[in-house]
């Protein structure tokens, strides 16, 4: 392997700060994804993962910090000088987010049709390509209703590759699926890393799909990074708020007599 | 001394209620104005339109309400007819029935009564098709798709319903009429044919301009609130539901309004007529 080169940063996140009104969601985040690898976002509920990555794809603009997609700042772009660097992404949303009012092989279809003077005859056999790779080939002609989860998430991968991108965003890929249709999503993931040489950032919070996909993982606990490494790093780690997420060690219950006694009695909080 | 803090708050309450509605119109105009630079700038711009939605939204909105619309205007010609008459009877002036009804239902209830069957079918689906998609992310996901929502979304509609609403409305007008000739020749004495003539024979143009102009602006105000409602719903299958409510609501509202304003304003251009 070449020792000199430095691998370049698909996307750069420095001192995110992000709001939501009065309330800051993300308190000064900053991280890289390097060029061709996955990085898997981990949280918990309420930990900020999904505001981290509706700021990366454009979505919500932060407070201050910056996102860099190579190379180009993006938290001051205008919504047309985003949708050029959109060209160039993928994303598949945590329910999918597919047109209910168009086919599947439509729903792919549709950037091919907008963005590109492409044939007719091209567009179709690029859409059956991209079916084919996420294992939806005869589904080309359903509609969104009929599918069941784990296809419409395939479908939304589908989607998500129609141009080519260079990085994929995922959103909870692996919410609401039986363990056997996780892992074949997982498994399409994997073999997507193998057949391009894409840039993936994945938002979950399911471990074992998590420790089977990442390259490097990055652990978010209330608006800070807590942890950043790879698996065998992040698994080896003594940080107390990781050992609880990684063990599955519930919050603590309330344990003293004085403290029920509180509860019980005292004055109610949200008044 | 709460009674005094309640009285201090109310010109507060009502300077933001006022900046809040002139916050709305303004949202209402850009969602309108962006609309029309789509579809009619875009073009010459390299951004070809795809004539494709807003035939599909044309469909709903004007061929699909053909039925419902001409029943309502229809019997609403008839009850016209007949209130009119309650009047003239007392003149003796019957036979001035089909002109004091189509030129009613010409400047006023057909544009109006159209235009309420509308936001009642077509506003109220803007806003849950546009609402039920913010809420599944649709409009999140045409949004990392490089499209813009408004021109996806919202263009099609206006260009449909500026289109159909007063197609619609001009079909209203007629079946106003015929719901009219329906009190002429049973209780009026007229025939059919010469119920007709006596209506040709009333229109003036300014009658059936002064009601197309109107259902145009109706249209924009209609899609325009619907949309808004729609883009403005929060999380939840509830809050389709409330923009829904609020979307018809706040449509009949603001075309009631428009029909004053311009109504005044016919009345006062329209000069020393008779």
């Amino acid at each position: 392997m070449p020792e000199a080169e430095r691998p370049i940063a698909a996307i750069s996140v420095e001192n995110l700060r992000v709001s939501y009104g009065t309330r800051e969601i993300l308190h000064g985040i900053s991280f890289e994804v390097l060029k061709g690898e996955t990085l898997v976002i981990l949280g918990g509920s309420g930990s900020g993962k999904s505001t981290l990555l509706r700021t990366m794809v454009g979505l919500q603009r932060p407070t201050s910090g910056e996102v860099y997609i190579n190379g180009t700042a993006t938290s001051r772009l205008s919504e047309r000088d985003m949708d050029v660097i959109r060209m160039k992404m993928g994303m598949s949303f945590q329910a999918g987010a597919l047109f209910g009012s168009m086919t599947v092989g439509e729903n792919v279809a549709l950037p091919l049709r907008e963005h590109t003077r492409l044939e007719e005859s091209t567009i179709e056999i690029m859409v059956r390509i991209k079916l084919g790779q996420v294992g939806l080939s005869k589904f080309q002609d359903f509609m969104p209703s009929e599918l069941s989860g784990g296809m419409k998430k395939r479908a939304a991968v589908a989607r998500a590759l129609a141009m080519d991108p260079e990085i994929l965003f995922f959103d909870e890929p692996s919410a609401g699926l039986d363990p056997i249709v996780a892992a074949g999503l997982d498994q399409l993931i994997l073999n997507l890393k193998k057949a391009y040489s894409i840039s993936i950032v994945v938002v979950t919070h399911e471990l074992a799909s998590a420790f089977l996909i990442a390259d490097r993982m990055v652990l978010v606990d209330r608006g800070h990074i807590i942890a950043t490494g790879t698996v065998e790093e992040l698994q080896a780690s003594t940080h107390p708020r990781v050992r609880q997420f990684l063990d599955r060690v519930p919050e603590a219950e309330v344990a003293e007599e004085l403290d029920s006694l509180e509860i019980l009695t005292g004055d109610r909080e949200k008044e | 001394m709460r009674v005094a803090q309640r009285i201090e708050q109310v010109p507060g309450t009502i300077g933001l209620k006022t900046l809040e509605g002139l916050a709305y119109l303004g949202s209402l105009a850009e969602l309108a104005g962006r609309s029309v630079y789509i579809t009619f700038v875009g073009p010459f711009k390299g951004k070809p339109l795809r004539p494709q939605r807003a035939i599909h939204q044309g469909m709903a909105v004007g061929v699909e309400a053909i039925p419902i619309v001409s029943m309502i205007t229809m019997l609403f010609g008839l009850i016209l007819a007949l209130q009119m008459a309650h009047e003239l009877k007392k003149f003796g002036m019957l036979q001035l029935v089909p002109e004091a009804v189509i030129v009613s239902t010409l400047r006023e209830l057909g544009p109006l009564i159209t235009a309420i069957v509308v936001i009642g079918r077509s506003g109220s689906a803007f806003a849950a098709e546009i609402g039920t998609k913010k809420v599944t992310e649709e409009v999140d996901a045409l949004r990392t798709m490089a499209f813009d929502p408004v021109g996806f979304l919202v263009a099609p509609k206006f260009l449909a319903m500026i289109v159909m609403l007063p197609a619609l409305t001009i079909w209203a007008n007629l079946m106003g009429a015929v719901g009219g000739s329906i009190f002429g020749v049973l209780g009026a004495g007229f025939t059919f044919q010469s119920y007709l003539r006596a209506t040709l024979d009333a229109v003036v143009l300014s009658d059936v301009f002064t009601g197309l102009t109107k259902s145009v602006v109706f249209a924009i105000v209609i899609t325009a609130v619907g949309c808004r409602e729609g883009f403005g719903t929060g999380a939840g299958a509830e809050e389709v539901g409330r923009s829904t409510t609020s979307a018809v609501v706040t449509s009949i509202f603001m075309v009631v309004l428009v029909d004053m304003i311009f109504t005044t304003i016919f009345y006062m251009t329209s000069g020393a007529k008779g």
